[in-house]
């Protein structure tokens, strides 16, 4: 798309978009294309030569027991991230747009934490859940029964990192579903409580489908955020461990590559995430926008 | 609405209360644990009445980690990212939408392309980069065998070595993250939905491209940019990876970073009075950018997205 009217000019637009490519291609293309060449190579442990060895890394990687148990952290991680904080993202949202003389000051209650740092999230619940000091902790083993520690239990470890990351990604998920339910013409609402839908059967016979595009938009957005932001929680909180029970992806690809120098391995395990990446947006573009409902 | 539902909306209010408190629930637990001595911050339970040991913790906090330097420079990196990304995509977009030339359409892909790939996932051969940003064209002069042509024309031997580290630097901090197409793109977006006959009227009154961009396009774009102000400068205070491995020297270290060394390990005294103490201050700034910023937030960050 461009303007009908538009400026002829020489050398000007070249200029205006200079900035911008030579930023792009100085630390993006040329890097993806670094890390591509890369993965297709292996290094002698001091990265004095390297050679070629073709799809050696990524044939190495898909049978490393450690990097498919990595993704199905990730997925696991990712899935319980989405759906806990677009959950309560969407039942805080239907509230508030319920209390209609309170919605501003709800809003200011529940859009802060967007603001908080993934780290510092993880350093406030380390606290709240620390298995020696944290008061959730403590009423987790009295009322649960349960024993709670996250620095043994892989599953205890897995279930912190995902609250850390979720409460932080409420707020996000609340301000889009907030403009989604405000989008939704009052005069539909109105239409069926006369016809006698009750407030329950309206929410899941009208609110709910007309909320699709931002449901879909933001199923993509919080499995990007807990694919890569939650860095700063995982590193904060639990570094991977127990026993690799938290090693996402994204902390695997530093760990072997800064951590353990191990430079083909960890570009290969970028090249999949980048594809993984690549493929999700282009499906959202492609077939997801194409599969909802849009309010007009 | 419509009907009166008297015990819905009752349930409403509370539930939307249950919902704040959790929200803001952490928040409220580490201000009352950064209140009180170390005695009382490690019993089980936490009292939760406040103590008196609040500045004592906070000022502890302060110098331990030197928290004004890392914060200082979390300011610079976020700065540097929001002005950056700002500019650069603000001419860009320009550039692209009001401009008709033969390269218009590759510029536009090779920006868009990069979209959705945070830095995260390109983050090895990124640091390579800028460990030495000129590598790339070192890399190509070799590539070519520049050296000899050059060499024949000055009639002695040239060695090439180009060599400009981003490690430890500030620009280091905020360079590479300005390559984002997500601002590119809004710009692009709104200036789509300028109508023509400003451009036009500007023509036809002699305007410049440069006038009309500074007269007209940059007043107009205001809001656009406020709004994107707020969530650039989030993103870049928040910046977690990118930090954490470009600085080595704890003068660059960022505040984020710098509360890592703040957390009680096993052995440690459980300090967590200074450790949340010290959190609540570096989120400090961040937060009061949102909230006071609130209306141009919300906007920008619907309008990022769509």
């Amino acid at each position: 798309m461009i303007k009908r009217s538009t400026y002829k000019s020489g050398y000007l637009p070249y200029l205006l978009i200079l900035p911008q490519i030579l930023v792009t291609l100085t630390f993006f293309y040329w890097p993806a294309l670094q890390g591509l060449i890369q993965s297709f190579l292996l290094s002698d442990p001091f990265g004095q030569s390297s050679k070629f060895v073709g799809f050696y890394n990524y044939i190495e990687l898909f049978q490393d027991p450690l990097y498919l148990k990595s993704i199905l952290t990730t997925l696991t991680f990712s899935i319980a991230v989405a759906s806990v904080s677009m959950a309560l993202g969407l039942f805080i949202a239907t509230m508030a747009n319920r209390a209609l003389r309170a919605t501003a000051l709800v809003r200011t209650l529940l859009i802060w934490p967007y603001a908080v740092a993934p780290a510092i999230s993880g350093i406030l619940w380390l606290f709240l859940l620390h298995p020696s000091y944290g008061i959730v902790a403590l009423g987790i083993n009295k009322w649960l029964g349960a024993d709670w520690n996250p620095v043994l239990h892989g599953r205890d470890a897995m279930i912190m990192v995902t609250i850390a990351s979720s409460w932080k990604q409420i707020s996000y998920n609340f301000v889009f579903f907030m403009a989604g339910l405000q989008a939704i013409p009052k005069s539909l609402i109105e239409a069926a409580a006369i016809d006698g839908a009750s407030p329950f059967k309206r929410f899941w016979a009208i609110t709910f489908p007309l909320l699709t595009p931002t449901f879909f938009f933001l199923s993509v957005m919080n499995i990007i955020y807990s694919f890569f932001e939650t860095f700063g929680v995982i590193h904060t909180v639990t570094q991977g461990g127990p026993g690799g029970s938290t090693n996402i992806l994204v902390y695997k690809v530093y760990q072997d590559g800064f951590v353990g120098l191990n430079l083909g391995s960890s570009s290969a395990q970028s090249v999949v995430l980048m594809s993984l990446i690549i493929l999700i947006t282009v499906l959202q573009f492609r077939y997801v926008e194409k599969k909802v409902q849009y309010t007009g | 609405m419509v009907e009166k539902t008297p015990i819905l909306d009752t349930f409403t209010y509370i539930f939307l209360m249950i919902g704040i408190l959790i929200v803001g629930f952490p928040i409220i637990y580490s201000l009352i644990a950064a209140t009180l001595p170390l005695e009382d911050v490690s019993k089980v339970p936490m009292p939760l009445i406040p103590g008196d040991q609040f500045m004592v913790n906070m000022r502890e906090a302060w110098t331990r980690s030197d928290l004004g330097r890392q914060i200082f420079n979390s300011f610079i990196m976020a700065a540097g990212i929001t002005i950056g990304k700002i500019s650069v995509s603000m001419i860009g977009a320009f550039s692209i939408v009001y401009f008709d030339y033969r390269l218009r359409v590759v510029a536009f892909a090779s920006v868009f392309c990069t979209l959705m790939l945070p830095v995260e996932v390109r983050i090895m051969p990124t640091y390579e980069v800028a460990a030495n940003v000129l590598g790339p064209l070192q890399s190509i002069w070799n590539f070519l065998h520049l050296n000899t042509p050059v060499s024949w024309i000055a009639g002695h031997d040239i060695e090439l070595n180009l060599n400009w580290s981003l490690l430890d630097s500030y620009t280091g901090l905020t360079l590479p993250l300005i390559a984002s197409a997500t601002c590119t793109f809004l710009f692009r977006q709104f200036f789509l939905t300028i109508p023509e006959e400003l451009c036009e009227a500007a023509k036809m009154d002699g305007a410049s491209p440069m006038t009309f961009f500074r007269k007209i396009l940059f007043p107009l774009s205001k809001t656009n940019i406020a709004a994107l102000i707020v969530i650039e400068f989030v993103y870049g205070y928040n910046q977690y990876l990118w930090p954490l491995l470009i600085t080595t020297n704890p003068d660059m270290t960022t505040a984020v970073i710098g509360l890592q060394d703040l957390i009680p390990q096993a052995d440690d005294l459980p300090e967590w009075n200074v450790a949340l103490g010290a959190a609540l201050m570096v989120m400090l700034p961040p937060v009061l950018v949102v909230l006071s910023m609130q209306r141009w937030f919300v906007k920008g960050l619907i309008e990022k997205e769509k």
